[in-house]
C-alpha cells in the first residue's frame, strides 16, 4: 500500500466544526470564509449505529442521508482547514460523533431570534469537552441582545467567548474564527 | 477485487440536474459499502502517476481526475456527487492498485498542539 512514499507532500487537515440550529446561516458563514465554493457530500449512516461502535448483529437498521457543507480555508503550505457544518436537526445528533472527532474546536452559531435553537450544540460540546465560542450572528430586524443576556440565556459558562458575527461577512466571520483559535490558545498549560 | 474485473460494471455516470446521479451510488461500488483503507472525509489522498487512467473505468478515472494535487475524500465525493462511503470505496480501489497514495487518516487533532494553533492563527490573520 503506498502510504508513505508521497505522504510528506501531503498537507496535514485541520478541522473546525460550525454548529448551530436549521437555518441560522452555517453554510452562509462557511461560504464567506472558504476559498473554494462551499460543497457537499452526503454520509449515508446506519442509524443503529447510534451510540455503538460495534455493528455486530445489526439487525433493523435503518439508513439516513445527511449532507454536510464543508469549505477550505489554505492556512499554509503544509496545513488545511476544513470547515465542516454540522447538520443542526435533532434527528441527526447520532453522527456528530463521528463528524467532530479531531476537531480542534467549534463555533456555535446563535440567532438570538430562536436562541433555543443551539441549545443542543452547546450541550453537545461542553459535555465532550470540545472548545467552542458562541458567535451571535446579527441579521437585520433580529434583536440585539447584550452578551450577557445571551450567556445567561444559554446558561453559558463564563470562559466561553461570546462574540457578534455577521455570516454574510467574509471579514467577520473570518475574525469569529480567529476568536476561536485565541480562545483555544489561552486554554493552553 | 481487480479493478479490471469491475469494468463490466462500469457505466457512465450520468447525471441529470433535476434527477440527480442516473446510477444508484451502490452501483458505482459494485454494492460494497466497506472501503479496503482506512479513510476518514478529511485524509488526503493524490494520483501517483502509476497507472494510467485507460486501465481503469469511468468512475475510477474521473475520480483519479481529481486527485492531481493533494485532495480531501470529502472534496473528491462532492465533485463526484457520491456518497462519501462510496467514494471511501473507489478511492481505496485506487490505493490498492497503487494509482493513488493517501495519509492515513491523521491522529486525533491535539487542541493543546500550540505551535499547531499558531500557524493557524497567523494564516487567519493574513486573511484579513
Amino acid at each position: 500500500m503506498a502510504y508513505n512514499d508521497v505522504s510528506n507532500q501531503f498537507p496535514a487537515a485541520i478541522k473546525l466544526i460550525i454548529a448551530g440550529g436549521f437555518g441560522v446561516g452555517k453554510t452562509t458563514f462557511v461560504g464567506s470564509v472558504s476559498e473554494i465554493e462551499p460543497m457537499s457530500t452526503e454520509e449515508v449512516l446506519t442509524e443503529a449505529s447510534i451510540g455503538h461502535d460495534d455493528l455486530a448483529g445489526v439487525g433493523d437498521k435503518t439508513t439516513t442521508t445527511v449532507a454536510m457543507d464543508f469549505g477550505r480555508i489554505t492556512v499554509d503550505a503544509h496545513h488545511v482547514l476544513y470547515l465542516f457544518g454540522a447538520p443542526g436537526q435533532d434527528r441527526f445528533w447520532f453522527m456528530w460523533d463521528e463528524l467532530t472527532n479531531g476537531a480542534l474546536g467549534a463555533v456555535v452559531l446563535a440567532d438570538t431570534r430562536r436562541l433555543a435553537d443551539c441549545f443542543s450544540a452547546v450541550d453537545f460540546f461542553e459535555r465532550r469537552n470540545i472548545a467552542f465560542i458562541v458567535a451571535v450572528n446579527e441579521f437585520d430586524g433580529s434583536y440585539h441582545y447584550e452578551a450577557d443576556e445571551v450567556r445567561t440565556a444559554l446558561d453559558l459558562k463564563p470562559h466561553v467567548p461570546i462574540v457578534p458575527c455577521d455570516a454574510r461577512v467574509s471579514h467577520s466571520a473570518t475574525t469569529v474564527l480567529i476568536d476561536l483559535v485565541k480562545h483555544l490558545l489561552s486554554a493552553q498549560p | 477485487m481487480r479493478l479490471d474485473d469491475m469494468s463490466e460494471f462500469a457505466e457512465d455516470p450520468w447525471f441529470d440536474d433535476d434527477a440527480g446521479r442516473l446510477v444508484r451510488p451502490y452501483t458505482v461500488s459494485n454494492g460494497r459499502t466497506q472501503p479496503t483503507a482506512k479513510m476518514d472525509l478529511l485524509s488526503m489522498v493524490m494520483t501517483t502517476g502509476q497507472v494510467s487512467h485507460r486501465r481503469l473505468d469511468i468512475d475510477h478515472a474521473q475520480a483519479l481526475s481529481l486527485c492531481h494535487q493533494p485532495i480531501s475524500v470529502a472534496e473528491v465525493a462532492a465533485h463526484m456527487r457520491l456518497p462519501a462511503t462510496v467514494t471511501k470505496i473507489l478511492l481505496s480501489d485506487l490505493v490498492d492498485v497503487g494509482a493513488v497514495a493517501t495519509r492515513a487518516p491523521s491522529p486525533t487533532a491535539d487542541p493543546t498542539d500550540t505551535p499547531l494553533l499558531e500557524t493557524l492563527l497567523d494564516g487567519l490573520q493574513r486573511r484579513l
